[in-house]
């Protein structure tokens, strides 16, 4: 059984099962991880690492790769930055 | 000569052979510009883009200063995309003794009439809170200017071809002298003067200038906005700049306007190949994180390197070539040539049309190295 996980994506709480990656859980909130330099919403395209488009602000640190990171309870993922 | 196609050739479509393209056409001259690779291809946009003042000398301070008065001149006519940003510089004390040359500086700028602050310890963290604690405090200059080099050629590239000079590009220059220009297809130019200002390869057409290429890397990081705000050098950068033979590695970073933080600078010498080197990249990266402990944390997006033109005495060479009565030189600009391609272009074409220049030239002639040489 898996248990929840509780982040706050853009300080509003989203509950995914644990070993929900922090991309997933933007996703489920119904936001886009980032603004490109021409104002256009992205996310999650490769799921892997590699095409940076899922960077977010995890913790109050930006341009984390969020496909490559775990949920953890209390977390604070800011795409609106 | 009088068959010349042209009253000027300039060999260099970096920024200072475009300065000069613009001010040659600005005194009603026709001249054709003529490059291997595109505008501003070289050094240009290798380097940081910096318009700063400088006192290594007293005639590095007075091209520096000149220079940018005549880029705040220019400031209303700059295009966007120039990205000229007036963030000042901050020269960083790390210590005590380095807090003595903040001083120094402060005084010597002053009497120039040049602008400055000293910063305490508090007001310097209150200014660049990312800034490691320890430091003891800093001078910060407001005039100095950030600006993106490869489109400030381009625009003095594109004022010039308004103003009817020529450009050429793709052209690989085998030969100048004796009025001409030849190309590696065999086709020949024609005019009065050659320019020579093709930077740290202007050795390859003038044999005898005494100019090294001087390697440099720099990082730029992905879009921290907020995170720097002044373009900040250790003052150790001098000790490091000084050095006239081994590797070096300073503290320089520069905030731009996307909010990337440009992160530098090595110098190498006998560094031919323009692979980054990973091992005085790692070094200036360590120099980078002890004064910004949160660089450290940031991705970078793209490493590069470049090479500068460095003359004996630090000096640039301006003026007419020795060897060749019709060839002139513009190069041996260092890690300065964004700063003073403006002033070069007007201290050249004054030589040229005999004009009174707004400095004195003497300490950029390029016959002063001949004249150490018979004192030597």
């Amino acid at each position: 059984m898996l248990s929840d996980v509780t982040v706050m994506v853009n300080g509003r709480p989203v509950t995914v099962p644990s070993g929900t990656t922090v991309a997933i859980a933007v996703v489920i909130a119904g936001q886009a991880c980032r603004t490109s330099v021409n104002r256009e919403p992205r996310g999650p395209l490769c799921g892997m690492g590699i095409c940076f488009e899922c960077r977010a602000a995890v913790n109050g640190q930006p341009h984390c790769r969020s496909c490559q990171m775990l949920c953890e309870p209390g977390m604070e993922v800011r795409t609106d930055e | 000569m009088n068959n010349a196609a042209y009253d000027g050739a300039i060999v260099g479509a970096g920024i200072v052979g475009a300065a000069c393209a613009d001010e040659f056409a600005r005194r009603g001259m026709h001249v054709v510009v003529v490059d291997r690779d595109f505008v501003g291809s070289g050094a240009t946009a290798a380097g940081m883009g910096h318009i700063v003042v400088m006192d290594d000398s007293e005639a590095q301070f007075a091209l520096t200063r000149y220079s940018q008065q005549l880029w705040q001149e220019l400031r209303r006519e700059l295009p966007d995309d120039v990205e000229y940003e007036q963030c000042g510089t901050v020269w960083v004390a790390a210590d005590e003794e380095e807090l003595m040359q903040v001083r120094r500086k402060r005084d010597y700028y002053g009497n120039w009439g040049v602008p400055t602050e000293v910063l305490d310890s508090g007001r310097l963290k209150l200014l660049e809170p990312n800034l490691c604690e320890a430091m003891a405090g800093g001078l910060l200059v407001p005039e100095d200017v950030v600006l993106y080099p490869p489109c400030a050629a381009g625009f003095l590239m594109k004022r010039a071809q308004e103003r009817g000079a020529e450009l050429r590009i793709g052209a690989s220059v085998v030969q100048i002298g004796q009025g001409r220009i030849l190309l590696n297809d065999g086709r020949e130019i024609r005019a009065e003067i050659i320019v020579n200002a093709a930077g740290a390869f202007a050795p390859e057409l003038t044999p005898g200038i005494e100019i090294v290429k001087r390697k440099g890397q720099l990082v730029i990081t992905d879009r921290y906005p907020g995170f720097l705000r002044h373009q900040l050098v250790e003052l150790g950068y001098l000790k490091s700049a000084h050095s006239v033979s081994s590797d070096s590695v300073a503290f320089n970073v520069q905030p731009r306007r996307t909010g990337q933080i440009l992160i530098g600078s090595s110098r190498q010498y006998g560094a031919e190949n323009k692979d980054v080197d990973s091992s005085i990249l790692g070094r200036m990266l360590r120099r980078a994180q002890q004064f910004m402990p949160g660089l450290g944390a940031m991705s970078a997006v793209r490493t590069w390197t470049g090479f500068r033109a460095a003359t004996p005495d630090k000096l640039p060479l301006i003026g007419p070539w020795p060897g060749d009565k019709s060839v002139f030189l513009a190069t041996g600009h260092e890690g300065l040539g964004i700063t003073t391609s403006l002033g070069t272009a007007r201290i050249l074409v004054d030589q040229v049309t005999g004009a009174k220049t707004a400095i004195p030239i003497e300490p950029y002639l390029p016959s002063r190295a001949a004249r150490e040489h018979l004192h030597a």
